[in-house]
């Protein structure tokens, strides 16, 4: 059955009738594997343009058209993809390491395959390379981005600053708010202080939408249900006709639009503003350190 | 013994099937099929690039009820951008990746499938993807990754021939369906993010051997050449990566052009850049150029005038309707190639003023910069390659629209053949607004809003119109939506689990109509119970 079935799938240069059908079957079922598979560039060990200054031009310009959308010019972060000057980096540090970054993505966020979004052109072997060889010239080479109290900053995330209650930090906290283990090498310094002092300044943002694998934009919504019930929380998805939400209590709530009084979102955040007067600058420094030590793990 | 006697068996079956199957698709059943609205023949439908159905069993009355019948998984990953052909109970699609199949249209289940295998050091722009096919005689058509076109037989799969119509190494590919006018194959080349040369082309349909080639950078000597600096007409892209329309009645082609490279950056390329971002009038026999209307004069945003140019008939004249990633409704005369009037149907910020002809002029302040100036609507465009629709009963126009700006950036980039040439970035502002879309109904007699489907976030869906007084299109977070036509009322929606890349199309089988779409890595397909 499988074979007669195979049989009908056909291939550029395949000898028709000149194999067994099982053999076909076989055949065909690698070959039509190829281009996935093709696709995935051997990665060297080590950079063959380590240090070569026209390289690192060429590796620039990719870098504008491939990844600025979410990296920022010069590399230095925006509010979507790492900060690339700082030399520490969660998915590797190693020229192999990069690579594989680069060319695979990484599963499961927002970073995607080489050449599979929208978002620039996708790159060869070659050029991939020529990018680490640029991202090598920008990075800094000081070894933490912050002078912060690590030990403090713990006390003050699980004690009075409050943060665990709606956030998680290797699996424990609270859920209402992101997961905080890995925010530190995924946004730059900038953009985690503007989210302490200003949370409504930047919400989360998909990416685009082909590869809106994570839509969370943590939007405040306040809806009156049906039997009249007000319940205010978090979006955790939504459509043109569906919204699923959190509510402050951390129950989730599923509800179709067309069903309730009233719907309304905005993207004034739930989490309350800490200024100077409720978290130092020093305090703040020491939650950095803390979020960069939980995040090194 | 056993399989030769199933293989005589099935020759035997095939022969009584084909003895009673419709004849082979002829050049006359393109150019007549308005008689035979149960099949969708071309990649927009018909030669007019509307989109629309004239099947009505499907309507704004029983619609609520209408089911998924069947599901047919390509397997691949990446944009599943096509629109299949149906003819006589069979649907001919392509999948991501130059898969290709013939399916029974009334259960999916497949009569062949086919895989191109391509090198794998290509050069795609934006994916490895492919919006669909062509059929003709006993043939159906598609262009590759590598830049080939191919035929395969329309009852088995198996390939007929298969040419190379440039190098892809140095940076050309094919995504586009092919247009099947006459005995020819039409094809336009994709590559405008690289240092290429455009162009669009026709083969012989039934050996593969060119018959014309257009090149959209004009060469030393011909007219428009005066309109690029120096030599950067050799790489100054042009692509025309969209299928195009055909007019009978002037023997003509209109085909649209896309930017020209590199993408943001007026310093290597200064001047017009003709025929970049233009509607194309050729002589479908040769080749040869009648008329052009370019669109937007020397582009430094990527806005790709690559949209389906839609002929429609209003109050007696022709013209060609074209919703513009650049942001502006156009609607030109197709008798002379002027415009009528130009009119955003999005936020644009580029231009204040309009020039002699009422084209929109760029402002200064729009060009990029190396630090980047903010212009609506950003590199995505106000609409892009996605599929509009004209419904001649509401004499409506539908597109699918994007509001979102983005920061330009511009930097010196030199060429190097086969790599990327974009002198640019773009990023959104890091005070944007989350951006978002809508589908737009148009009156393109005045390019005035008449109602919109706003969409959560932006849609990359085509737009089908039916002659039950609906329109079908779908949105990212993977609904399948049904509107009526007049009024923009939502009536029905599925959720496919997929965001949806590609333009719904409708057809229909012993009398059942049915309306097809993709979504994910799948194509659905509904009809009422």
């Amino acid at each position: 059955m499988k074979g007669k079935y195979a049989s009908r799938w056909h291939f550029l240069g395949a000898p028709s009738g000149a194999m067994s059908h099982i053999h076909l079957y076989l055949v065909a079922s690698l070959l039509f594997l190829m281009p996935i598979g093709a696709f995935r560039t051997h990665a060297q060990e080590t950079n063959p343009f380590a240090g070569d200054a026209r390289a690192a031009r060429a590796g620039e310009s990719q870098f504008r058209a491939n990844c600025a959308f979410c990296h920022g010019l010069g590399a230095r972060g925006g509010g979507r993809g790492p900060d690339l000057t700082r030399a520490q980096k969660r998915r590797g540090e190693t020229d192999a390491e990069l690579f594989r970054t680069i060319n695979e993505g990484i599963p499961g966020t927002a970073m995607p395959q080489n050449g599979t979004t929208s978002q620039g052109v996708g790159m060869t072997a070659e050029e991939i390379w020529q990018v680490i060889t640029y991202i090598r010239t920008v990075e800094k080479k000081s070894a933490s981005a912050t002078a912060g109290d690590a030990a403090h900053g713990d006390k003050l995330f699980h004690g009075s600053a409050g943060c665990f209650t709606c956030h998680m930090v290797h699996g424990k906290g609270g859920r209402l708010g992101p997961d905080l283990t890995n925010v530190a090498t995924a946004r730059s310094v900038e953009s985690l202080i503007d989210s302490v002092r200003s949370p409504s300044l930047h919400l989360a943002t998909g990416l685009i939408e082909n590869t809106k694998e994570f839509p969370q934009e943590y939007e405040t919504v306040t809806v009156v249900t049906g039997v009249g019930q007000t319940l205010t929380g978090v979006t955790l998805n939504e459509d043109n006709f569906s919204v699923q939400m959190m509510d402050t209590q951390q129950q989730i709530h599923l509800f179709e639009k067309d069903k309730l009084i009233s719907f309304k979102k905005t993207r004034e955040s739930l989490m309350p503003a800490y200024d100077a007067n409720v978290l130092s600058d020093q305090d703040l420094q020491d939650l950095l350190a803390y979020l960069f030590k939980v995040s090194a793990k | 013994m056993t399989r030769a006697i199933t293989q005589l068996l099935a020759c035997g079956l095939f022969l009584s099937v084909n003895s009673s199957a419709r004849a082979q698709v002829t050049f006359d059943r393109l150019l007549q099929s308005s008689k035979e609205p149960q099949n969708w023949l071309t990649y927009s439908g018909d030669y007019s690039g509307r989109r629309h159905s004239e099947l009505a069993q499907i309507n704004t009355e029983n619609v609520k009820g209408l089911s998924a019948r069947w599901v047919y998984q390509t397997g691949a990953l990446g944009k599943f951008e096509a629109t299949p052909l149906v003819v006589d109970g069979i649907m001919y699609g392509t999948g991501q990746d130059d898969r290709a199949y013939a399916l029974d249209a009334r259960t999916g289940r497949p009569i062949w499938q086919y895989q191109y295998i391509y090198p794998s050091d290509i050069r795609p722009c934006c994916g490895r993807i492919n919006r669909g096919m062509a059929i003709l005689g006993d043939k159906v058509f598609f262009g590759t990754l590598d830049a080939h076109v191919i035929a395969l037989d329309a009852k088995t799969g198996n390939l007929v021939w298969d040419v190379e119509a440039v190098d892809y190494r140095k940076g050309y590919s094919f995504t586009l369906a092919p247009l099947a006018v006459k005995d020819m194959i039409v094809v336009g080349i994709s590559g405008g993010e690289y240092g290429t040369r455009g162009f669009i082309e026709a083969y012989e349909a039934s050996t593969g051997a060119r018959k014309w080639r257009f090149y959209t950078t004009p060469g030393p000597g011909e007219p428009g050449h005066e309109t690029w600096a120096g030599e950067s007409w050799k790489t100054g892209g042009a692509p025309a990566w969209i299928t195009g329309v055909y007019d009978k009645e002037t023997d003509q082609l209109f085909w649209t052009t896309g930017n020209p490279a590199p993408s943001n950056r007026k310093a290597q390329r200064e001047g017009d850049n003709l025929y970049s971002n233009c509607l194309l009038a050729l002589d479908a026999d040769t080749g040869k150029l009648n008329w052009y209307f370019q669109y937007t004069k020397h582009d430094e945003h990527d806005w790709d005038s690559t949209q389906v140019p839609v002929m429609v008939e209003l109050e007696g004249k022709k013209f060609i309707a074209h919703a513009n990633r650049n942001g502006y409704f156009y609607l030109i005369d197709r008798t002379t190639g002027k415009l009528v009037f130009s009119k955003p149907f999005a936020t644009t910020t580029w231009s204040l003023t309009k020039d002699a002809e009422g084209r929109p002029v760029a402002t200064r302040e729009s060009s990029p910069t190396l630090e980047g100036r903010e212009v609506c609507p950003g590199a995505a465009g106000a609409t892009n390659w996605m599929s509009p629709s004209f419904d001649p009963q509401t004499k409506l126009f539908f597109v699918t629209a994007r509001e979102q700006c983005d920061i330009f950036s511009t930097a010196e980039q030199v060429n190097e053949e086969g790599h990327a040439y974009y002198g640019s970035a773009y990023f959104p502002a890091a005070d944007a607004e989350p951006y978002w879309g809508a589908l737009r109904a148009l009156d393109p007699l005045t390019g005035k809003i008449k109602w919109e489907l706003k969409h959560l976030s932006p849609s990359w869906s085509g737009v089908l119109s039916t002659a039950g007084g609906l329109v079908f299109t779908g949105d990212s977070e993977g609904n399948f939506i049904a509107l009526e036509a007049s009024t923009g009322r939502v009536l029905w929606h599925f959720q496919m689990g997929g965001a949806v890349i590609a333009g719904p199309m409708a057809y229909a089988i012993d009398g059942k109509e049915y309306v097809a779409m993709a979504a994910g890595s799948a194509l659905f397909t509904f009809t009422l119970p």
